[in-house]
């Protein structure tokens, strides 16, 4: 049973039960209130470490409990949309891998598609395959340092370490592949740049076990923690219904129980459909299972590059494209699961050599505008827990 | 075991013509492509509840692109929420379709880095009436299905109703199109601006707002030029290759 308090002052009734225990503090608040203490305004950031960058967070706060929270971004906006209309289509990869820097080229995929989709051109099926097993590499590599960090913002220092030295892994066979441990720029319209190097597959297979012990070692460590789990069962809770119209998606929305994933249920893309994969959600919505739904993915993630790995046919990694690159006109919507959530790119092309509008729609953006509904009424060392639940990269927020 | 690599650094510079897919443009060759199960069902669902407000509904790849009729956009939301299981929002934005204005001057001629941009106002697909419009994309969770809704907006006076009462994630994704294109949203609880700070003027994503990057700094890859080792040797009048003696050459 939780002991700390639950969101229950938000505008919308959430459908769930309060336990008692939570009664008990929400009557405790109460006498606060007709004690009439005085409001106080607290700047969390644009530095604060809880923040993972330059988000501010001005929390209005009567005694320990926040009564509205405002997320002021775009201290990191780069005003990547605008930029496109500057770019050709070759150069805007580069410009997308900067979005959600932890994984990169999980980025280009829907950008690279979008343009092959317009153009009529599809990547050989040895590209496709991996393409998969990188975009998989991303998502393990972010969902690692996720699993550590949690540790490290409940208080718990060693996870963090452990996060850190098992990405390592991920990040090196990334590395090794494509060049660039953050920004691999590795898609091309059209295929890959380069095959996989010499001894490449059996380095990733081993890799997969260290990802596999990793995940057996959060288990304990983390999930399976007395304080880890007070600290966020019951902890920033997301009803499904309400997470849906918010835009929360990806992982934070499976953690609410919806049984919605793109890789499975969206378009078809890359070599998903051939996998064998289990799309993990949780029924509880709090910061607690947001970090279950994580940890099982990672595995999941693990497995599928497993199978890739099993089943990856030679042939080459290019098809033949024209020296330079001009997109037919037309415009597609093209959406991918990503790492953080749904990340898609509505493209319109005036058949030049660059894109006319490019909308990026970034995951953390949406997942974070839920956060002035979901702080109303929680406690403050409740708003650490509750962002680094959320998971979201200021760059994937601010673009 | 390697393979040839077509995209790497050994690319045969073929001509354009014979590897450039069909020239025609998508709008056309998709409406060829036969109408999906779940596209036909929404193109009815939509024609059937909205009625005279759809101006043309056509599907678009995977989706379906639905042009509707200002007064009819906020209606057009409901009717995706509670009849067509669209329970969640993707994004609103906006397009400005008239054409970056050319900059003039002898920097411009030189500059290749920006892409060709079109020199006359053409709609995409659905049609557009005039240079502004928003645009939005829902999809549903459980029929797995979007759709992308657009509406143009009055050139002079761009407005229209706001969707947060609808899907409550509209919010940001208003407020950033209201201050990156100066769009009105009426009936938003609280429009301020998101990304840009206080003093800020202008509207960015408005195709006639110049890349300030650019105008502060000419691109410099208009002093750069330099030919390649088996190309031939640059414009005489190029400040590089007065200056550059190519060591390869």
């Amino acid at each position: 049973m939780s002991t700390t308090g639950t969101p229950t002052t938000g505008s919308t009734p959430p459908d769930f039960t309060i336990d008692p225990g939570s009664m008990r503090h929400l009557a405790q608040a109460q006498v606060n209130v007709e004690l009439d203490t005085g409001d106080m305004i607290l700047n969390l950031g644009p530095q604060h470490p809880a923040t993972h960058g330059t988000l501010r967070l001005v929390v209005r706060l009567d005694g320990e409990r926040v009564i509205s929270a405002d997320p002021i971004i775009g201290y990191m906006h780069r005003g990547y949309e605008k930029i496109t209309e500057f770019r050709t289509y070759p150069q805007v990869t580069t410009l997308i891998n900067r979005i959600d820097w932890l994984s990169s080229f999980a980025n280009e995929v829907p950008f690279v598609s979008a343009a092959e989709k317009l153009m009529d051109i599809e990547a050989p099926p040895r590209a496709q395959y991996i393409r998969t097993v990188l975009t998989e590499l991303s998502r393990i590599a972010t969902f690692l340092l996720f699993l550590g960090e949690m540790g490290l913002q409940v208080g718990a220092l060693t996870p963090a370490f452990y996060g850190f030295r098992d990405r390592e892994h991920i990040l090196n066979l990334i590395e090794s592949a494509t060049g660039g441990r953050f920004h691999p720029n590795f898609n091309r319209i059209g295929g890959l740049k380069d095959d996989l190097p010499w001894g490449w597959l059996a380095e990733a297979r081993s890799a997969m076990q260290v990802v596999f012990d990793a995940c057996d070692t959060f288990e304990n460590l983390v999930l399976g923690n007395e304080i880890f789990a007070a600290r966020c069962k019951g902890i920033g809770i997301i009803p499904a219904k309400l997470g849906v119209a918010y835009g929360v998606s990806g992982s934070n929305l499976r953690a609410s129980g919806v049984d919605w994933d793109l890789r499975r249920d969206g378009d078809p893309y890359l070599v998903y459909p051939e996998l064998d994969f289990k799309v993990w959600t949780h029924p509880d919505g709090d910061s607690f299972s947001r970090y279950f739904v994580r940890l099982q993915e990672t595995r999941e993630s693990a497995r599928m590059v497993l199978q890739c790995l099993d089943a990856i046919p030679a042939g080459p990694v290019m098809t033949k494209v024209p020296l330079i690159i001009k997109v037919p006109e037309g415009e597609v919507w093209v959406e991918n699961e990503n790492p953080l959530g749904q990340m898609g790119y509505y493209v319109v092309s005036k058949g030049g050599t660059g894109p006319f509008r490019v909308k990026i729609r970034s995951a953390s953006f949406s997942n974070i505008s839920i956060l002035p509904w979901l702080l109303q009424g929680v406690y403050v060392p409740d708003v650490v827990t509750i962002l680094a639940g959320l998971y979201f990269i200021l760059g994937d927020i601010d673009r | 075991m390697s393979w040839p690599n077509a995209g790497g650094g050994r690319r045969s510079p073929l001509p354009d013509e014979t590897t450039t897919p069909t020239e025609t443009p998508g709008v056309e060759e998709v409406a060829a492509v036969p109408v999906s199960a779940n596209a036909q069902e929404i193109l009815n669902l939509i024609n059937s509840e909205l009625g005279a407000g759809v101006i043309e509904a056509l599907p678009l790849f995977s989706d379906v692109v639905v042009r509707v009729r200002p007064e009819a956009w906020r209606q057009a939301a409901e009717v995706a929420r509670d009849k067509l299981a669209c329970d969640y929002i993707t994004f609103v934005s906006g397009i400005d379709w008239m054409p970056a204005p050319k900059e003039e001057g002898a920097e411009a001629d030189g500059d290749t880095s920006t892409p060709a941009q079109p020199t006359e106002m053409t709609p995409g697909a659905a049609g557009a009436a005039g240079r502004f419009q928003v645009f939005a994309h829902v999809q549903s969770t459980t029929r797995h299905w979007g759709i992308t809704f657009k509406a143009d907006l009055d050139e002079n006076d761009p407005h229209i109703e706001s969707w947060v009462s609808v899907y409550p994630g509209a919010d940001w994704h208003e407020r950033e199109c209201a201050e990156m294109f100066g769009f009105k949203f009426d009936g938003h609880p609280n429009l301020r601006l998101l990304y840009l700070p206080a003093a800020f003027e202008g509207h960015p994503l408005r195709k006639d707002f110049p890349l300030l990057a650019r105008v502060v700094k000419p691109w410099p890859g208009i002093v750069n030029v330099e030919g390649m080792p088996e190309s031939d040797s640059p414009e005489p009048d190029s400040p590089a290759a007065a200056t550059t003696e190519n060591p390869g050459a």
